[in-house]
């Protein structure tokens, strides 16, 4: 054994030596990452809640739909570990469907968003002047209108929302804020010797968006999209709890919480509504902590520890 | 304007044929609007390069000093187009590329490449060396992997990098290895032309010498012209075969570095070159000279002075200074400089 650890010290001293590995600055982000104790527990809580979601057939029998008025608002038991709601659905099943309902208006909602604010920030930063001009003021019309107030007004005039609609209309109204943030990045870029470089050796258009500017913005195109899809799961459970969100009987976990709006429920019934609230804040918060620890792993300077 | 005087003012600078010359320039002229109002009109104009005219011949090197703000860099960006010259004329390897469109310059940006002044910036931090190198390759030619790989590996050894520095990242490097790599992505489309904006000005002194001694190895191994602009004199008497001078978007001074050296004209050359610290233990060179100091700073290039541009820091400034704006006369052989001084006309 002793001369086996020998050989192997001898190898790596080598190796040292002279054909380190060479980490690209992506690679040495993902090691920040990965030292960054917040966010891997972020990334674990994260990881369970996305389990749970997607094999919450495995764990519970009850139909997150079926209705049941003989057994309306009971307590805890063997059979429904949370309760039962007003309609007597069991809670606990709606927990865990309604977890796929919020992860996926929140991760779609993030894709689609971040699709938008791309293609516009992009433009907007790249080639600027007329376009930039156009776009900007589109966005300002956007932002000047309250996110809020829009949305409801959107969701208002139409009569059934689904989830696919509901993730369109969130994204239409959150795109500007985003592409903002890319347009900003791209153009402190536009001006970098780099990208001077690019044009010199007659690189496209094409090639410098995906070759030079898109890498060396991804840090906050990455941050913020993880940011986004935590204010976009409050925004649906929001929007639900209002009852302008996902309509019922889909379980979602703004839909659960709305039940306590009722007084009974709010002060007999805890177990319907404390669960929901503890996912959407674990939920937030888990992916808040990966976003910070992106942020830190791809702005070392940005690290106040 | 009539074609006639435009060609008679490109004759400054140089008398050769036709066939030696690879770069000229006529007359050229960069004007920044400066924007101002609620409506964003133009107020004014910035005139970063202001009536330069030159031609560089095959082979050589071609410096072009002055402080910061006098357009030096400006006009190396014009010459390669990343800038549109508000007018003038300019002819690459006979070929009018003044007003050609982007698209079409594409294919000569082969010829005439550049180098950065920062490597620290001029450089993708997420791309490896090899990347780097690479794509000038994948951008304009349609070279087969292999082909590709071996141009690399070429180039990078004449720039003196190593084989397995091919996959490091730029962070891996100190700047003057840096500076290697800038040299080595500029020089894998064997241009005939390189641009180099002040290529050692962000390097420490002793690696300037290395940059610059492999800079002049590489012309002479792979027949490159250089235009090379510096704010220091010393770095460009090292490597320029001519010097221009250039204060305020204007050339105060364009001659062979012998001649603009050994016997400066123009009262700017001359308080330049006075001011280049001189590290002599026996003090004899000193005494033998006075330093010119100048004072004041660089006026602005929205409202230069009248006349002469230099007229307000001008030790010899003398009335007509004011007046007229002296033009590039030739002294002595290739030797012009634009001083009323000596205009004896």
């Amino acid at each position: 054994m002793q001369t086996l650890n020998e050989q192997d010290i001898n190898a790596d001293g080598h190796v040292n030596g002279s054909m380190r590995k060479h980490r690209s600055p992506f690679q040495l982000s993902l090691r920040r990452f990965l030292k960054n104790k917040l966010a891997i527990v972020g990334m674990i809580v994260f990881f369970i809640i996305v389990a749970s979601a997607v094999f919450a057939p495995l764990l519970t029998e009850h139909d997150p739909k079926a209705h049941n008025l003989l057994k309306v608002e009971q307590k805890p038991s063997s059979e429904h570990i949370l309760g039962t709601d007003s309609s007597g659905r069991d809670n606990f099943a709606r927990l865990l469907y309604g977890a796929r309902v919020s992860l996926t208006i929140g991760i779609s909602t993030m894709v689609f968003t971040v699709f938008l604010g791309l293609v516009f920030g992009t433009l907007s930063g790249y080639y600027g002047g007329k376009v930039d001009s156009i776009i900007m003021r589109i966005t300002d019309l956007f932002l000047a209108l309250p996110f809020l107030v829009l949305a409801l007004t959107i969701i208002a005039l139409l009569k059934k929302v689904t989830v696919g609609l509901f993730v369109v209309i969130i994204a239409v109204t959150s795109w500007p804020t985003l592409s903002r943030i890319i347009r900003g990045t791209f153009l402190s870029l536009r001006e970098q010797e780099f990208v001077l470089g690019a044009r010199v050796i007659g690189a496209s258009d094409f090639r410098i968006i995906f070759r030079h500017f898109l890498p060396n913005a991804i840090g906050p195109i990455i941050v913020n999209a993880t940011l986004l899809m935590a204010a976009m799961i409050i925004v649906e459970s929001g929007l639900s709890f209002i009852g302008m969100g996902i309509p019922q009987p889909t379980p979602t976990w703004g839909n659960m919480i709305s039940e306590a709006q009722g007084l009974r429920i709010l002060r007999y019934h805890p177990e319907a509504w404390i669960p929901p609230g503890l996912a959407i804040l674990l939920t937030v918060l888990s992916i808040n902590f990966i976003g910070d620890g992106l942020r830190d792993a791809f702005d070392p300077k940005s690290d106040r520890r | 304007m009539t074609m006639s005087t435009k060609q008679q003012d490109a004759q400054v600078g140089t008398r050769l044929t036709d066939e030696d010359i690879l770069v000229e320039v006529r007359n050229i002229k960069k004007y920044f609007p400066i924007k101002g109002g609620v409506l964003q009109k133009t107020v004014g104009q910035l005139k970063a390069v202001d009536d330069v005219s030159f031609s560089i011949k095959k082979g050589e090197t071609l410096g072009i000093v002055g402080e910061s703000g006098s357009g030096k860099s400006t006009l190396g960006r014009v010459l390669i187009r990343l800038l549109e010259p508000t007018d003038g004329q300019l002819i690459f390897d006979n070929k009018d590329i003044t007003t050609l469109r982007q698209r079409l310059i594409r294919p000569i940006r082969e010829d005439m490449q550049m180098v950065f002044q920062d490597p620290f910036a001029s450089l993708n931090s997420k791309m490896s060396v090899e990347q780097l190198i690479e794509e000038p390759l994948l951008v304009q030619g349609n070279l087969a992997k292999k082909d590709r790989k071996q141009k690399v590996l070429a180039v990078l050894q004449k720039v003196g990098l190593r084989k397995d520095d091919l996959q490091k990242y730029p962070h891996e490097f100190s700047g003057g290895q840096r500076q290697r790599i800038s040299i080595a992505r500029a020089l894998v489309l064997n241009p005939k032309f390189v641009i180099c904006d002040e290529p050692v000005s962000a390097l420490d002194v002793s690696i300037q010498a290395q940059v610059l001694n492999l800079m002049k190895d590489l012309q002479e191994d792979l027949g490159l012209t250089y235009l090379f602009i510096a704010h220091d004199l010393s770095v460009v008497k090292h490597i320029s075969d001519r010097v221009a001078v250039m204060y305020l978007g204007r050339f105060a001074e364009i001659a062979p570095k012998r001649s603009l050296y050994d016997n400066p004209l123009h009262p700017y050359t001359q308080a330049l070159l006075s001011s280049i610290p001189v590290i002599d233990l026996s003090g004899e060179q000193a005494r033998g000279k006075e330093k010119i100091k100048l004072s004041g700073d660089l006026p602005s290039p929205a409202s230069p002075p009248s006349g002469c541009t230099f007229r307000t820091r001008c030790p010899k400034a003398h009335d007509r200074c004011t007046i007229d704006r002296p033009e590039l006369i030739e002294i002595d052989e290739g030797h012009f400089v634009a001083c009323h001084l000596y205009d004896r006309s």
